[in-house]
């Protein structure tokens, strides 16, 4: 495989040296996508696999302009080790001089590196779509939304301004929201879509305003001079440390980082190629993406903004690892597995561990891609989401087991498959920054070792309890079989890279990937100590897991012990739904409701009968007063003001345009006489 | 000729625009009150092209743009006053309310 | 003489725009319009402006007026002396005084001793042209499209179904 890259980029450095770069026309790969969106939704009805294949045949070209732009790059990296990246640019919008919004794009190795993945999970997913969603409902407006998330994606990768970022990001959660709720007759649907499009719009504004922070201070849009400018100490660190925490928010969101990470499990609800393009293997990494992208911006702030970072995502590492491990639905562990790495990613980024973060990304996307799809490949067969139904299909369906366990063994982060390397040279990076005296990097240390043991055991949960041991479905009405081989050949592909794709970064002379994506003269340094540590411990994970669900050595219920109430905490995800839900959902809308009823009954009533029940009147506020407290008051009588407020001030809603026309020249009128009374 | 004049003239002109839309209440008079500002205007962006323009004739350009626009306007406009007298009877505008609360 | 020409002209269209906002019969309204336009008209052929005064003339006068005159007829305004009057008077009056007092002295002030330069624009329909299809092409463009967006959306709003 590295011999194999190895000759490709020599290859391509004779193509950009005969002159036909083919990064001068990357901008035509987002374009692609976006067209076939808006083919497939204006013919693809007509067609004969409604719109597939439309889909297909442009995710073809995605994915082999991203690997010829990918081919330029590292032949650019080659000849100059000190590459910065190709950029090209017209100008957008001009609000005059200073501030011009340009419309543009940058290869660079992050960005490279990021087109091969979206293009070639963009790619399996959709062949693998062809198969999975045939016959469902509303088919072609499934394959558009899936171009169109794909063009979006890579409009985030290659944009070479923060505002075009804003664009693509936006249009993610536009096409996910589409796609999660693409069964959305069913009630549950719908509203995790909502869920998953509120909750990253939460995020979303921290990223509006960090943007806005740094034009601001740096005058433009353009990520590269942010960069620059950051790392010659041309911004002020104060300013970028509250960029850096406020685009943070962002990726937070995206990422589905706690506290935000709630709505990622939901999304489950969507088809579940969806699942893995978007929930899996590309949307979420945004987050981490665009936290790689402006690194500088995080690095030259005050050491809060990484440490923030850092612990972020070690809390959240370690509470979506715990949490998968009970989790009945297949795709549910999958969801907090995904929560899990991503936190990883994002810890890995907070203690510095910029190559290894990104590396991560690259490994993580093959084997949890592989690892959707291959789920859905079960799911299809036994016709359940959840594992109490499986177990024992190893027999039935050898290749998607296969595959299946591939992508576990990776995602367990065993050598030689992919997620060891890179998750062996994250560990080596929180080691790097514990020992400089880092506290962050101490926990976030820590941390990953203990999610190596927790992940470990709860793939082995998942293994044991799907392919393993005694069916549970029922054999009367399931009987499952081989899936097809559109859907097959995906997997394969994408094991084939959960095995391999992670050779490309192992370190020392051979590492490749640190020379295509580094920051600053960063090295990876093999340290045999962590990665017998790391392994030791996601092997001791593994045995622990295969004990308990699939040998029945240990025999423990754990409701019995004294962790109960942890598991029950589990069970409940940390009541942070309920939360959400009791803390800002319902008072919400039920004291809105509440404070309406309130004043239909008690203000509109109360009027009438005031006069002769002033002393009652009084005695029952005082009543009121203690018994729905301080706030309840203060809600009520907000909502009691707004109510007579709008009630006095509806009058001059007449409906008469000529009254509103008057108001408005009389506002002329007001503004020429202050410009007269003041200028003049 | 003294570029106040004009000012004057078309200060004038879209000040009794103004009066027609607030006081008459037939909708086709508001209707020709609007061209009368409109046409206000047009006759400021030549005057001031004459004054700023140089060589170039940008502020007539303008005025055929705005007389482009103002016929779209009348357009549209006569065609929901058309409709709004098929539904109710009458082009009076203080009897449709429609944006009442 | 220009000057002079410009005033009479000038008082004859702001009389008639009075009439027009102030009269109580409808077709005489539109008559009113005829006459503040075509001295709208010769304004701007006084300030040497030749294409667009017949644009006007041709699309106001020719066009428009018609265009409300049948808007007139078809929605039956009572042809003869009514009260049509709004009783808004008391409203409009001095909003539309109060913008004229407030408006010129600004301009009086900042445009005093600046004349209007007639010499240099002589027989401007060719660079008229020049000026539209080569800067303008786009808007000139855009307007089509929204000449024709606004024919069709006549034409959806008026048709009976």
């Amino acid at each position: 495989m590295v011999s194999l890259l190895a000759t490709a980029a020599e290859h391509g450095t004779e193509t950009a040296a005969s002159g036909g770069g083919a990064m001068e026309l990357a901008w035509v790969i987002p374009v692609i996508a976006m067209v076939s969106a808006a083919l497939i939704w204006a013919i693809g009805k007509r067609l004969p696999m409604r719109g597939a294949e439309i889909g297909v045949a442009a995710m073809i070209a995605v994915f082999i302009g991203g690997l010829l732009v990918f081919f330029d790059a590292i032949a650019h990296i080659n000849a100059d080790a000190e590459w910065h990246g190709f950029e090209k640019a017209v100008t957008w919008m001009n609000f005059g001089p200073g501030s011009t919004v340009e419309l543009g794009y940058m290869v660079d190795g992050l960005a490279a590196v990021m087109m091969v993945i979206v293009g070639f999970v963009a790619l399996m997913v959709h062949i693998y779509a062809a198969s999975y969603m045939k016959g469902e409902v509303r088919v072609t407006h499934f394959f558009a939304t899936l171009s169109l998330f794909t063009g979006s994606m890579l409009t985030v990768v290659l944009a070479n301004n923060l505002l075009m970022m804003l664009v693509g990001w936006e249009g993610m959660g536009l096409s996910s929201y589409l796609l999660i709720g693409h069964w959305w007759e069913k009630h549950e649907n719908s509203s995790a879509a909502i869920k998953a499009f509120l909750t990253t719009r939460v995020g979303d504004i921290g990223f509006m305003f960090g943007i806005f922070v740094l034009f601001w201070a740096a005058g433009s849009f353009n990520v590269a001079h942010i960069n620059e400018l950051a790392a010659d100490g041309g911004i002020a660190r104060g300013t970028l440390t509250v960029a850096a925490l406020l685009l943070f928010c962002g990726a937070v969101g995206k990422s589905a980082q706690f506290p935000l990470h709630t709505w990622l499990p939901d999304a489950m609800a969507g088809p579940t190629p969806v699942s893995a393009l978007i929930h899996a293997a590309t949307m979420v990494v945004a987050g981490v993406y665009l936290v790689a992208r402006m690194f500088p911006v995080f690095d030259n702030a005050f050491d809060v903004a990484l440490d923030v970072v850092a612990v972020i995502g070690s809390i959240t590492t370690v509470i979506a690892a715990l949490l998968a491990l009970v989790q009945q639905d297949l795709k549910r562990v999958l969801a907090y597995s995904t929560i899990s790495q991503l936190a990883y990613m994002i810890a890995g980024l907070g203690v510095g561990a910029y190559t290894a973060s990104v590396f991560h990304i690259w490994t993580h996307a093959w084997f949890k891609a592989l690892l959707f799809l291959a789920a859905g490949s079960v799911i299809h067969a036994v016709h359940s989401n959840n594992m109490t139904d499986m177990g024992g299909l190893f027999r039935k369906m050898p290749i998607t087991s296969i595959t299946y366990i591939v992508g576990g063994l990776a995602l367990a982060a065993f050598p030689p498959f992919a997620g060891f390397w890179s998750k062996d040279e994250l560990v080596v990076g929180a080691y790097e920054a514990a020992t400089a005296g880092s506290r962050a990097g101490t926990l976030t240390l820590v941390a990953m070792l203990l999610t190596a043991f927790l992940t470990a055991c709860y793939v082995a949960r998942m293994l044991a309890l799907t392919f393993f041991g005694k069916p549970r479905y029922d054999p009367e009405h399931v009987h499952p079989h081989e899936s097809p081989k559109l859907m097959t050949y995906p997997l394969i592909a994408l094991a084939a890279l959960a095995v391999a794709g992670g050779w490309v970064g192992i370190p020392g002379e051979m590492n490749q990937f640190g020379r295509w994506v580094h920051y600053g003269d960063e090295h990876a340094a093999f340290n045999p100590m962590i990665a017998i540590l790391s392994t030791g411990l996601a092997l001791a994970g593994f045995a622990a897991g295969w004990a308990i669900f699939r040998m029945g050595k240990v025999k423990i219920d754990v409701r019995k012990t004294a962790l109960a109430p942890f598991y029950r905490l589990l069970l409940n995800r940390y009541y942070l739904d309920d939360i959400y839900f009791k803390g800002i959902v319902r008072p919400v809308r039920d004291r809105l409701s509440a404070a309406a009823y309130w004043i239909n009954q008690k203000v509109l009533d109360g009027a009438v009968n005031a006069a002769g029940m002033v002393a009652v009147a009084s005695g029952r506020f005082a009543y009121r007063d203690v018994d729905q407290g301080l706030i309840d008051g203060l809600v009520n009588n907000l909502a009691r003001l707004t109510g007579r407020t709008g009630d006095k001030l509806k009058f001059w809603q007449t409906g008469n345009m000529q009254r509103y026309a008057a108001a408005m020249f009389l506002g002329v009128a007001t503004l020429v006489g202050a410009f007269v009374f003041f200028r003049i | 000729m003294p570029l106040n004049w004009v000012l004057v003239l078309t200060t004038f002109l879209f000040c009794v625009g103004v009066y027609g839309v607030l006081a008459r209440r037939n909708a086709v008079i508001v209707l020709m009150s609007i061209e009368i500002m409109l046409n206000a205007v047009n006759l400021n962006f030549i005057a001031f092209n004459g004054v700023v323009g140089g060589e170039r004739l940008i502020g007539q350009v303008f005025a055929l743009f705005v007389i482009a626009i103002a016929a779209a306007e009348l357009g549209i406009g006569l065609a929901i006053v058309l409709l709004i007298y098929r539904n109710s009877f009458t082009v009076s505008l203080d009897e449709v309310n429609l944006l009442r609360w | 003489m220009q000057g002079l020409v410009f005033l009479i002209v000038a008082a004859v269209s702001g009389i008639a725009a009075v009439r027009l906002v102030t009269n109580k019969n409808l077709v005489h309204a539109a008559l009113y319009l005829v006459v503040t336009l075509l001295g709208m008209a010769i304004i701007f052929l006084l300030l040497t402006a030749e294409f667009v005064a017949w644009v006007q003339v041709l699309i106001y006068v020719g066009a428009v007026i018609v265009l409300l005159l049948f808007g007139l007829m078809l929605t039956r305004a009572q042809i003869g002396k009514t009260a049509l009057d709004r009783q808004q008077r008391w409203v409009a009056g001095p909003v539309a005084l109060v913008l004229f007092a407030v408006t010129t002295p600004v301009l009086w002030r900042f445009f005093d001793g600046r004349t209007i330069n007639l010499e240099r624009q002589t027989g401007n329909t060719a660079d008229l042209g020049t000026e539209i299809f080569t800067n303008f092409v786009l808007p000139f463009e855009i307007a089509s499209v929204l000449l024709l967006a606004a024919l069709v959306g006549a034409v959806f709003l008026a048709k009976r179904d």
